[in-house]
């Protein structure tokens, strides 16, 4: 036991950004463990992340086929008791699908793969995330997908805002929204949201591609601290 | 019984669909400029053992509940189930 707080971080077939968030969590002082997805075991980790890319090519919806991975009964049951699961980019994807989240992620508005900087402003400080952040702060972080844009019906629409649900937003370097801002057409500009209980988060941007000021903007570095101490409380309650 | 079930899965309406929209939008290139409210679905064609054409109804349908569409933004119809010959 290195009382490092450990994230896991899961390997569907097709995942691509599983080593970059072991290697983020690893630079921001955590303890990251490779967990791989035909297995039914967590191994006693203290948060999960479900990592960005094409889980089993995206095939017939992005993130349709892994929810039904065996690992992600382990990650249903971790989430149900409260353990911190954070999805990103195809991760999101898995959490919708999964019931985990709500919502779904559909092609861009635009119809073309976005791979660019975006600005997210935060927008509740109850998520894995951003519990070491307040509602407002801005963050550098990049996107890269195809489906990308957050959809939800017009009743889960209304109770994401209504629960304040929504953890990030796409926004400009003041914080201020616009279209122009959308790098995706999500509704309501949404980047990242929550479920109820506040610990499951899904976002599209990648925080484990800005933890590094060596390369690039570090705006995914307060939102991995914010996972590791969140991790840690669980670690030492 | 061995039965062929068609499945369609399409977006739902008012979902803005980019896919319908360039198709639409290379029709009238090619000539035709009448066309418009282009929408881009998913067919699923699939096999099943089954006791009878309404279970295996039955079962496609909740297939396509669980795993062939998502219902926050498609629907489905079973466009058809018919017995398979020389089954």
């Amino acid at each position: 036991m290195s009382g490092l707080p450990r994230v896991g971080v899961v390997t569907f077939p097709g995942s691509l950004d599983d080593r970059d968030a072991l290697r983020a969590v690893a630079f921001m002082g955590g303890e990251g463990v490779p967990l791989w997805h035909a297995d039914r075991d967590l191994r006693g980790v203290d948060a999960v992340i479900l990592p960005g890319g094409f889980s089993y090519g995206d095939y017939l919806r992005c993130g349709a086929i892994a929810r039904f991975a065996p690992v992600m009964e382990e990650v249903a049951a971790f989430a149900d008791a409260g353990g911190p699961v954070v999805g990103i980019c195809n991760g999101f994807q898995i959490l919708c699908e999964a019931g985990l989240l709500p919502g779904a992620l559909v092609r861009n508005r635009q119809l073309r793969f976005v791979c660019r900087w975006v600005e997210v402003r935060v927008e509740t400080s109850i998520s894995p995330l951003t519990g070491d952040l307040v509602a407002g702060e801005v963050l550098r972080v990049p996107v890269k997908h195809g489906e990308g844009r957050f959809v939800a019906t017009d009743e889960q629409l209304a109770r994401i805002e209504g629960e304040g649900l929504v953890v990030f937003r796409y926004c400009a370097a003041d914080g201020s929204l616009g279209d122009v801002h959308n790098p995706n057409g999500a509704s309501n500009a949404i980047a990242g949201i929550r479920n109820e209980a506040g610990n499951v988060v899904g976002l599209m941007p990648h925080p484990e591609h800005a933890v590094d000021p060596d390369v690039g903007a570090t705006g995914g570095q307060p939102l991995f601290a914010s996972l590791l101490s969140n991790a840690l409380a669980r670690v030492a309650p | 019984m061995r039965y062929r079930a068609q499945v369609v899965v399409s977006l739902k309406d008012g979902l803005l669909d980019p896919q319908g929209k360039a198709v639409e939008g290379s029709l009238p290139a090619l000539g035709w400029t009448n066309v418009s409210g282009v929408r881009v679905g998913r067919y699923v064609q699939l096999d099943l053992e089954a006791d009878g054409a309404d279970a295996a109804e039955d079962q496609v349908r909740r297939m396509a509940e669980r795993l062939l569409s998502n219902p926050v933004i498609e629907t489905f119809d079973v466009v058809d189930i018919s017995e398979r010959d020389g089954a």
